[in-house]
């Protein structure tokens, strides 16, 4: 919007006299964006050149070895992450999604509790993952005595992206027009067939987009699950909810902490792997947000 | 609104009070506030797994040890509990990180908001957002066998392999895309006219952008700063991977440091007995880094919805 309002004549005005120094300071700002961009491409064209050379069947057909890096895969780190964000997403996704329905269609904004619950998700948003990590240490694995298992993995990465469901399936419902909801209740509906009906279908691809981002943040973090037992030698695939378990970027961390110059190039392999991952799930998100979003 | 049944269609009785109890919609009610009620949980599940082998952990150690001594080593004979190294680590990195991510997140959002066409910007924003997207672990890996020779051969000083200054960069770059998203939202908010009064007075460009829309935005700006400082103190991975394991009071960048996140992490991931003081010394270093990262978070957040009061 900034852009449009400065009309291209009125800069020329103004900058007359001091061009050296609006040219340098715009250099300067370009120059910042580049540096990130410069970053980023140097760090995805690093992990590509290196891990290049291993990225084969090997990868995905073979199990760990903390042996011989030739013979090594990470089977076992890519099925754990499948069941482990599988699970995450049925328990977090219904939870989110249930609330940010509560937040933005039931809840009363003057009532104490509710603007409680509200303050609440930001401060969660903002805490850093590895004291989820204490929280699944101290409470799931011991208290709930889950162990350290798929769920309870499932569980503290489903309460790490919680916020991230709730604020994106909030936005998702708000942008549905109040018209839609009263015109629904003006022909009988009750609430939650209106809800159910008019507004949720209407706020899926919203809803859809954010569950996606939410499941990628859950798919690259490695910090809470470092102390539930993920670090652990895993040479099979988990069969259950309550199995030991690895995962991708664990996985992943265990090679970088290996000396030998082989595991950083398996290390360099699973990353392009995981990142691939990653680079599908957001682009089905914006293809979706694309494709299906709705201007009122 | 009590029609008389007569005055309607005859025959039936078109009451517009509800026919019968509709329970279900209430029961849907009350599950859709547990779901809500969730997040309240973890809040207090999170307190309370950090406050009980928090208080058994002074129970041990008297608080002025931890607080003042500047030997760090719990599972070292004699044990030492003085938590400053790892919390001047985390400061130290997180001031590295603040010193790349400020001035280029902010450069990028002036550029973004102020000087760049919509098409550019179309196109830089998913790019910054790709770069936010990126698993920390990853950066982890790029710092340690790509930041750091790269910085071992363009210094000249010496650095070990696990260092701060490497450490810390990268938590910077990290950052970047918060810092620039976040300030560029609340210099979108300035309204154009107070550009529009700025370039008739005469101001050039650069002046609107840095006299004007930077102050008007600027508690905004500190907000996201706050915010982005607050992910950078509570990052593991990559000063954990990068910045070593070894807990080291100095100020030396080149040196290993362990921040605190990284020493959660690290005995964390060790089979630890639970109940031992080893096993409490997590909580209580997890305590610390909680009421650190709450604290900027509540600034923030009051800053934000101050500077939205302003304008909206």
């Amino acid at each position: 919007m900034a852009v449009l309002s400065t009309p291209r004549s009125a800069v020329q005005l103004a900058s007359k006299g001091r061009p050296v120094r609006e040219h340098l300071f715009r250099i300067a700002l370009i120059a910042s964006l580049g540096i990130a961009f410069v970053f980023l491409a140097a760090l995805l064209s690093y992990v590509l050149v290196e891990g290049w050379p291993r990225i084969d069947s090997r990868l995905w057909e073979n199990m760990p070895s903390v042996r011989n890096p030739d013979i090594a895969g990470a089977q076992s780190a890519i099925t754990g992450t499948l069941w482990v964000i599988s699970l995450t997403a049925v328990l977090t996704l219904p939870t989110g999604i249930a609330a940010a329905i509560y937040l933005e269609e039931y809840a009363d904004k003057t009532r104490w509790w509710n603007r409680v619950i509200e303050l609440n998700i930001q401060n969660l948003a903002a805490i850093p993952s590895i004291v989820y990590g204490i929280l699944g240490l101290g409470i799931i694995a011991r208290t709930f005595g889950l162990g350290f298992s798929v769920i309870t993995a499932s569980m503290t990465l489903g309460l790490l992206v919680l916020p991230i469901v709730i604020i994106a399936s909030r936005e998702a419902i708000r942008a549905v027009p109040p018209s839609i909801r009263e015109g629904s209740l003006a022909l009988g509906a009750t609430q939650w067939q209106t809800i159910s009906r008019q507004v949720l279908p209407a706020s899926i691809p919203g809803i859809a987009t954010g569950s996606i981002l939410a499941l990628s943040r859950a798919i690259g973090e490695a910090a809470p699950l470092l102390m539930l037992g993920a670090v652990s030698f895993i040479r099979f695939n988990p069969d259950g909810v309550f199995a030991s378990y690895t995962v991708l970027p664990i996985q992943i961390f265990n090679w970088i902490s290996q000396s030998r110059e082989g595991f950083h190039v398996l290390a360099s392999a699973a990353i392009v792997i995981l990142l691939l991952i990653l680079l599908l799930m957001n682009s089905v998100a914006i293809w979706l947000r694309n494709r299906y979003q709705k201007r009122w | 609104m009590a029609t008389p049944p007569s005055a309607t269609a005859p025959g039936t009785s078109p009451s517009l009070a509800r026919s019968r109890p509709r329970h279900g919609e209430q029961i849907i009610k009350v599950v859709l506030l547990l779901a809500a009620l969730v997040s309240v949980a973890t809040t207090i599940g999170i307190v309370v797994s950090l406050l009980e082998p928090t208080i058994r952990f002074f129970g041990e150690v008297s608080a002025v040890e931890f607080f003042t001594s500047t030997s760090w080593g719990p599972l070292f004979e004699p044990p030492g509990y003085g938590v400053l190294p790892l919390v001047s680590a985390t400061l130290i990195t997180t001031g590295i990180a603040v010193v790349v991510a400020v001035p280029l997140g902010l450069g990028a959002a002036i550029y973004l908001s102020e000087y760049a066409r919509p098409r550019v910007r179309q196109i830089c924003k998913p790019v910054l957002e790709v770069l936010a997207g990126i698993p920390t672990v990853v950066f982890g890996f790029f710092a340690l066998s790509f930041v750091t020779p790269l910085l071992r051969g363009i210094l000249p000083f010496e650095i070990e392999i696990f260092n701060a200054l490497c450490a810390g960069l990268v938590v910077g770059f990290m950052i970047i895309p918060i810092v620039a998203s976040l300030s560029e939202d609340a210099m979108t908010a300035v309204p154009r006219a107070l550009r529009e009064g700025s370039f008739a007075l005469g101001a050039s460009k650069m002046t609107t952008s840095v006299r004007v829309v930077l102050p008007a935005a600027f508690s905004g700006i500190v907000a996201a700063v706050i915010l982005a400082v607050s992910r950078g103190a509570g990052e593991t991975m990559i000063v954990y991977i990068a910045g070593g394991g070894q807990p080291n009071f100095t100020f030396d960048l080149g040196k290993a440091m362990q921040t605190m996140a990284a020493f959660i992490a690290q005995a964390g991931s060790g089979d630890v007995p639970i109940g031992t003081v080893d096993y409490n010394t997590i909580f209580a270093v997890g305590s610390l880094l909680f009421v650190m990262t709450f604290a900027m978070n509540y600034v923030s957040a009051r800053l934000v919805r101050r500077y939205r009061e302003v304008y909206e």
